[in-house]
Order: structure tokens, then C-alpha cells, then sequence
């Protein structure tokens, strides 16, 4: 094995994992807030590809500008999703979600198979002039990724820290009744949690496609690295998820000098289980 | 209509509880304004649950709260402390992975004008908190907790103040510097509800006292009276 | 049109007793499983490894009888639960959601790139029927199997056993008080009802003639059960009993809907058909959450939340 080889897989893990970082910091947020693994957030990252896609092929637009197409669409699907549906069951019984969000991830994925049928499609065909650094190789669809996933990170960085809604939204993954006795309406930061990991699976989604290509069940496909990324960062944990999107996206990269790629789900899910084992918490200590 | 006129918290013979089963079975006891009323009972009394069903947190299926004359019975929590009621629950009273100071600013969170001027006034009433402002709060002492809990409160400026013992786990050191901070606070005109097992202490404190037991009234009289109650004194005051 | 009625009683048992592996698990003990399909593959290709011919394009065959082959469905099924449960059992019940999906996933993977094992995409065929080639005859296998699993489960639940597992799902605290150890039991009505989905394997696996992968998707092992489950009511066996068939009746009913939508959606039907069972769950979660029969025992809503 060269040098070169193994710092080019080494890239597309940093690629592939800032794909599931962007993914898991929405279901760990969910999770945190809402107590509950979302289970039809990979299909929010498919919902947000294909609006982009529309958006390219509606408006003639290139793809980077179709992507407030993407957020908007995963965003009005999610909250109206939460509004209409989930806000009851969290009434009634919390653990009810986990199997209505596990219908929703079917039913989306069939709408959108209704809408732009089985077959695989891309935002841009034609080959683009890749760059070249040294040994390693790089796509400009790679460089939007890590561009992009650089700027968002940073965006929910901020967030996070400086804004009272960010503050609050920490607040209410820490304790939801304590925030309520503090005056916080939660219905609210829900509803902005919901804008917030919606957007964000949006622009995974997009990513996603730029890197590889659309179809109804990417998001889907998405879901077990997803979980295992936020399950490693400590779910719960926004920082954690970043965090473990990565070594969940270099991981899986590096296990093909050895595995098939065909494998790569099961890197993540042996990572996943590894950790359940020795430290449920996760890296950074989020809930169990 | 048994609430009397000229109260800032009113409970009026509540019922309610966790489920389907009554905790509280008729729960009635007053706070005017500017007074410091304490509760004490045995452990399960519902002395919790009384709060809880004063903040909206438990329903009340029977019964009636209210606060400067208007029927807040079950309202959600977040209207409560927008009309100017505070809480400090029992355990798990900050938020442990935000600092300090953005517990503060939570409280803060309805209302955020003049933020600054008002965390200075609790810094002022907590200085160990103005040291600490950029430290996890889940990183800190219990007392020190106590502290971030009570300016947390504070900071929505509210005319009321329910406080589930405060001094629970501290040392005697830090419990006596407590009472000394809820009574600086009441001076400030904010009526102070308080459940505490440290009864004697809190009672020589108090105005006036409930003492709660299985979910009913059992006394209710002014501090130094309950103090002086031999049945009080031999039941919930440890002889 | 009588072989159609067979095929689909057929099915309608074999989802059936997959029903009543998923109440088990969910209904009785809290216990998600949202990788049925997992199970439920490992114990077909157990059963078709060992009872077909000789091959020289998979493992086996052994020619093994049909009941060997089921036996050790159950038995490779519950393995594979055993290994899994041990490690997420302890924890919230969504890591058990997610775990077993990726078990799921990952049983998939196998069998679609492990070659040797079952051929890959290209699959295992000539999956023999026991006793006789009628599907009439096999009817009458499915159905009794169903029936033991059914009894089975209804003498458990009414035992001893089953109450622990009950009372773990409503207060787990409680219980542990009493005594019990709440792990070993959650994790012996893990093991025990994805045995069962291993035995549905099996009879998948002779009813059908031919396993590949591609039958094993998420959407019509998982997906559809959970469904029958919740619409038939969590909780009750013959709740699960009632939904596998009225679901299987809905499902196969919207085939002949979809069927006469115009050609050009035609192609999208199983889409549309998912669709609408997709939302028909989440009309039975909010407006009637017990499903058509309550469990037998009053009030547990509340107490489930924890
Ligand atoms: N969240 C809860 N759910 C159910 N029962 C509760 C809950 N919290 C308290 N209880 C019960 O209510 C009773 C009164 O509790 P509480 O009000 O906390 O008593 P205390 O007077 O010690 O504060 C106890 O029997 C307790 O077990
Ligand atoms: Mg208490």
C-alpha cells in the first residue's frame, strides 16, 4: 500500500464523514430534545436532494444554488411532519414515535419514488476536471463538501454558543422539564430543532448526490452510519456527532484496503457496536 | 371560594397527583406578599407535589391555584413564570452542561432586556457566581448549584419565589449562608414559598408555616408558633 | 382463482406467526425489533442450506427434512438475537431499534456478497416442500405451526413468565425490586420471538421454492408486521393474529387497486401502495394507538412512557 493511496482514502473518509456529521447532528439534537432516534431522517436527506433536483432541472440552476430549494423542502416536510403527526404522540406515549418515524421514512421514500420513479439520477452529467494536490485527487463536487460542510459546522458552532434560541436548545437537551419551569417554550425550540436538523439532512442529502448519485433509498441507506456516527459522539451531543460522523466516514474509507465496500454499513455498525459495548455514553458523554 | 383576597399564591383545596392516584388530597395554604412561608412533613408527604401542582407541572384534578387573585389552575409552566412566578425544583435544578452564566441567561429567556443589570444585581447577591460565570455549572458543588438555581429564578424577576429545599446536601456552613440569601431575597419584596427539612432552621426564618403529611394539611400556624408546637415538635422536628 | 386463495392464506400464516414473534417482543416486553427481516432471512437460508439438493453454487444442500431445517432456523435466528440482545439489551430501547436494523442490513449485505454462501444476488433455488408439492398440503403446515405458535404463546403469556414480562414493560423499577432480573427476561423474549421469525423463514423459504436477497428488503419483512401488529393491537396474540390477516387483506387489496391506476403510474404502484400503508399506521397511532383489539388487561398508556 502507498502513502498516497492510503491519504486519498483518507480524503474521501473526510468527505464521506462530513456527509454524516451534517446527518447525525440533527439526530442527535432530535434525540436529545425529543427522545427519540428519528428514524426518517435519512429519508429528510433524500427529501432535500431531490428538491434540489427539481430546483436544477425546474430552473435551470447550477446545483450549490438549488440548495435553498433543498432546506426549504426537507424543512416544510419535517415540521409539517412533527406538527401534524409527532407533536400528538408525544402526548400520549414517547416510545410511539420511534415506530411512526419509522412509517414516515417509508412513506416518504415512497413519494418520492412516486414523483421521480426507481431510477438512478445525477444533478450534472458530463465528467468534471478534477484537481489535483501532489498524489491525491479531488472532485470540485469534493470541494463544495468540505467548503460547505466547514461553513455549516461553524454556523451551528455559533449557533449553539451565542444565540439564546442555540442556548436554549442546549438547555432543553439537558433538561426539558427544568426548561419549561424556566420559561422556555419548548414547543417553540422544538419546532426551530426541527428546522435545524432538517436543514442541515437537506444539505447532506445534497452532498450526498453531488458525490454520488439520486435515489429514492439513499437516504434510507444512510441511516445505520448515521446512528452509529451519533451513537460514537455521544448521542445527544451536536460536537459528538461531528466528531463521529468522521471517524465513522474515514473509517469506513480505510476498511476497503482490507473489506469490500460492499462492508462499509458493517464498519459502521461494528464501530457502533464496539462502543455500546465499552462506553455507551459515547465519546463526549450523551445520554443512554 | 375560600382564596383569600390580597394573596400572591393560592392553593385551595387541591387534589391531584402523578397518574391516576390523588397525592395530594386537598392541599390549602397561602403566601401574602412580601411573607416567607415554609413546609415541612415527612418524606412523601407530597410537599414536592404540592409545588409541582403549583407550577402546572402536576394536574390538578380538583381544586384551584391562584396567583394575585387570577385562577391559574394547570396553566403550562413557561405562561407561569411570564406572569412572575419562580421555581427552583427539588433536584436536577440547573442546566449542567451550560455555564453559569448561560444559566443565568436562560432565566432570563422571556424577557431578555436589561439582562446585563440584572445578572450583575444576582452576582451581587452570588458572588461565588460572578468567580465561576464561565464553569459548566454540572461541574460545581452542590451548594454552588443551589446558587445557580436560585439566580437562574431570579433572573425572570419574579414576585414569587417556590424553592423545593434548598438546602438539601449542603453543609451546615453552606445552609446557614442560604437562609441568609432567601431571606436578602425576600427583602427584595419577593414572596418565598419553601419546602425544607432543615425545619428548624427554616422556621425561625419562616413568617408563618404548613406542616404537610399523606397529602393533607396537618398545621399550619407562624414560625415560632410551630416551633414552640409540642405535636409539631415531636413529630417533624425530631424532639 | 383458488390457487390464489391458497397463495395468500399462505402468506397471511407466515406473516401471522411473524406477528406473533413481533408481539412477543414489542407487544408483551417493550422490546423494538426493526430488523425482522433479518431474522427472518438467516432462518430461510438456514432452512434452504439444509434442506435443499447438493449444489455446487452454495453451501450444502444437505437434504435435510423440513423440520430439521426449521428447527435450525430457529436455532441460527436466535443466535444471532442472543449475540445482539447481550449487547443492547441493557440500554434505551432505541439502540435495540437500531441495532437490529443494522443486523439486518448487514445479514443482507452477507447474503448478497458472500457468494458461497447462497449464490449471491442469483439466490438458492429448488427448495423443496415437505410431504408433498401441493401448496394446499403446505397450507395445512403453515397453518398448524401457526396454531402451535399461537398456543405457545398464549400459554406464556398467561404463565408466570409472561407476567414478569409484563410487569418489566410497565415498571421496570418495581420489578427489579422484585427481585427479578429484568435483563435475563427481556433478553429471553428477544431470543424466543425472533426464533419464531426464523421459523417464518423457513416456511417463506419452502413456500416460495427460491431465496435471494432482494426478498428480504426492510419494507416486507419489518415494515409490514410492525403494522399488522399495531393495527391488531400490541399486547394481544389474537390481536396480532387479526391484523397480520386484515393488513395482508389491505395490502394485497390495494394491489388490485393499484392495478387500475393508469399505465403510466402503474409502473409506480408498490410506491403508492406503500404510501398508503404508511399513512394508514400513523392514522392507527393517532386515532385508535390500541389497535382493533385491546390487550387483555386494563390501562397500561400511561405507565409505558417510563
Ligand atoms: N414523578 C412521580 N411519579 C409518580 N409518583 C411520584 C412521582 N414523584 C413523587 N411521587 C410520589 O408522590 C408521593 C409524594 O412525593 P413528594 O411530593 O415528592 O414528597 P415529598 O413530600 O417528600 O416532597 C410519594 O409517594 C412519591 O412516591
Ligand atoms: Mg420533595
Amino acid at each position: 500500500m502507498y502513502l498516497a493511496d492510503f491519504l486519498q482514502l483518507l480524503v474521501y473518509g473526510v468527505i464521506s464523514g462530513s456527509i454524516l456529521a451534517l446527518g447525525a447532528i440533527g439526530v442527535s439534537l432530535i434525540f436529545g430534545i425529543l427522545r427519540f432516534a428519528h428514524f426518517a431522517h435519512g429519508d429528510l436527506m433524500t427529501v432535500g436532494a431531490f428538491c434540489a433536483l427539481a430546483a436544477v432541472t425546474g430552473l435551470g440552476l447550477p446545483v450549490i444554488a438549488a440548495i435553498p430549494f433543498a432546506i426549504l423542502g426537507a424543512v416544510v416536510v419535517a415540521v409539517g411532519i412533527d406538527q401534524t403527526i409527532y407533536r400528538r404522540l408525544r402526548r400520549t406515549a414517547p416510545v410511539i414515535l420511534l415506530i411512526s418515524s419509522f412509517g414516515m421514512a417509508m412513506a416518504l421514500r415512497a413519494v418520492i419514488q412516486i414523483i421521480w420513479g426507481t431510477q438512478d439520477r445525477v444533478y450534472q452529467s458530463g465528467i468534471q476536471l478534477p484537481y489535483r494536490i501532489g498524489d491525491i485527487v479531488l472532485q470540485p463536487a469534493h470541494v463544495w463538501i468540505l467548503a460547505g460542510t466547514a461553513l455549516l459546522v461553524a454556523a451551528v458552532h455559533l449557533f449553539l454558543q451565542k444565540t439564546s434560541l442555540g442556548k436554549a436548545m442546549r438547555a432543553m437537551s439537558d433538561n426539558m422539564d427544568l426548561a419549561r419551569v424556566t420559561g422556555i417554550n419548548a414547543e417553540r425550540v422544538i419546532i426551530w430543532t426541527w428546522v435545524m436538523g432538517a436543514g442541515l439532512a437537506a444539505v447532506a442529502g445534497v452532498f450526498l448526490a453531488m458525490d454520488t448519485r439520486l435515489h429514492p433509498t439513499m437516504g434510507w441507506h444512510m441511516m445505520l452510519p448515521i446512528f452509529a456516527a451519533a451513537i460514537l459522539g455521544g448521542i445527544g451531543k451536536p460536537y459528538g456527532a461531528i466528531l463521529g460522523g468522521l471517524i465513522i466516514g474515514v473509517a469506513q474509507e480505510l476498511s476497503t484496503l482490507w473489506l469490500s465496500p460492499a462492508y462499509k454499513p458493517a464498519v459502521a455498525f461494528a464501530i457502533m457496536v464496539f462502543m455500546l459495548i465499552v462506553r455507551p455514553q459515547g465519546l463526549l458523554g450523551g445520554r443512554r | 371560594m375560600t382564596i383569600p383576597a390580597g394573596s400572591l399564591l393560592a392553593l385551595d383545596n387541591v387534589y391531584g397527583g402523578y397518574g391516576g392516584v390523588d397525592i395530594l388530597r386537598g392541599v390549602t395554604m397561602t403566601v401574602q406578599p412580601g411573607e416567607i412561608v415554609v413546609i415541612i412533613g415527612p418524606n412523601g408527604a407530597g410537599k414536592s407535589t404540592s409545588m409541582k401542582a403549583a407550577f402546572g407541572l402536576v394536574n390538578v384534578r380538583e381544586g384551584r391555584v391562584a396567583f394575585e387573585g387570577r385562577d391559574i389552575t394547570n396553566w403550562r409552566a413557561d405562561r407561569l413564570v411570564k406572569l412572575g412566578m419562580g421555581f427552583v425544583p427539588q433536584e436536577h435544578n440547573v442546566f449542567p452542561s451550560l455555564t453559569v452564566q448561560e444559566n443565568l441567561e436562560m432565566g432570563a429567556y422571556l424577557n431578555p432586556k436589561g439582562m446585563r443589570a440584572r445578572m450583575d444585581k444576582i452576582f451581587g447577591i452570588f458572588p461565588r457566581l460572578a468567580e465561576r460565570r464561565r464553569q459548566a455549572a454540572g461541574l460545581m458543588s452542590g451548594g454552588e448549584r443551589q446558587m445557580v438555581a436560585m439566580g437562574r429564578a431570579l433572573m425572570a424577576e419574579p414576585r414569587m419565589l417556590l424553592l423545593d429545599e434548598p438546602t438539601a446536601g449542603l453543609s451546615p456552613l453552606f445552609i446557614e449562608q442560604t437562609f441568609e440569601r432567601v431571606v436578602e431575597i425576600n427583602k427584595l419584596g419577593i414572596g418565598i414559598l419553601m419546602v425544607e427539612q432543615n425545619a428548624k432552621q427554616a422556621l425561625a426564618i419562616a413568617h408563618r408555616g404548613y406542616v404537610l403529611a399523606m397529602g393533607e394539611n396537618r398545621f399550619e400556624d407562624t414560625g415560632p408558633n410551630l416551633l414552640a408546637n409540642r405535636e409539631v415538635a415531636e413529630l417533624f422536628l425530631g424532639g | 382463482m383458488e390457487a390464489y386463495l391458497v397463495f395468500f392464506l399462505t402468506l397471511a400464516g407466515i406473516y401471522a406467526v411473524l406477528a406473533l414473534a413481533l408481539n412477543l417482543q414489542w407487544g408483551l416486553t417493550g422490546l423494538f425489533n426493526f430488523g425482522i427481516s433479518g431474522f427472518f432471512a438467516v432462518g430461510a437460508y438456514t432452512a434452504a442450506i439444509l434442506t435443499t439438493n447438493p449444489s455446487p453454487n452454495h453451501l450444502g444442500g444437505f437434504g435435510l427434512p423440513f423440520l430439521v431445517g426449521a428447527g435450525a432456523a430457529m436455532v441460527a435466528a436466535g443466535i444471532l438475537a442472543f449475540a445482539i440482545g447481550l449487547v443492547t439489551i441493557r440500554l434505551r430501547t432505541d439502540y435495540l431499534a437500531i441495532a437490529t436494523i443494522g443486523i439486518a442490513e448487514i445479514v443482507r449485505l452477507v447474503f448478497m456478497n458472500e457468494a458461497w454462501i447462497g449464490y449471491g444476488v442469483r439466490g438458492i433455488p429448488g427448495i423443496p416442500r415437505p410431504f408433498s408439492p401441493d401448496p394446499v398440503v403446505f397450507l395445512g403446515v403453515v397453518a398448524v405451526l401457526l396454531l402451535l405458535v399461537f398456543l405457545a404463546l398464549e400459554r406464556l403469556r398467561r404463565s408466570p413468565w409472561g407476567r414478569v414480562l409484563r410487569a418489566i414493560r410497565e415498571n421496570e423499577t418495581a420489578s427489579l425490586a422484585a427481585g427479578k432480573n429484568v435483563l435475563r427476561f427481556r433478553l429471553e423474549a428477544f431470543v424466543l420471538g425472533s426464533m419464531f421469525m426464523g421459523l417464518a423463514g423457513s416456511l417463506y423459504a419452502h413456500f416460495v421454492g427460491f431465496i435471494s436477497p432482494e426478498a428480504f428488503d426492510p419494507l416486507y419483512g419489518t415494515f409490514l408486521i410492525w403494522v399488522m401488529l399495531i393495527a391488531g393491537g400490541s399486547g394481544n396474540n389474537k390481536g396480532a393474529l387479526l391484523g397480520a390477516f386484515a393488513i395482508w387483506v389491505v395490502w394485497s387489496g390495494s394491489e388490485f387497486l393499484t392495478g387500475m391506476l393508469p399505465p403510466g403510474l402503474s409502473t409506480q404502484a408498490s410506491a403508492v401502495r406503500i404510501l398508503l400503508i404508511g399513512l394508514l399506521l400513523q392514522v392507527i397511532l393517532l386515532w385508535r394507538p390500541e389497535g382493533l383489539l385491546k390487550e387483555e388487561r386494563p390501562a397500561l398508556e400511561k405507565t409505558r412512557k417510563k
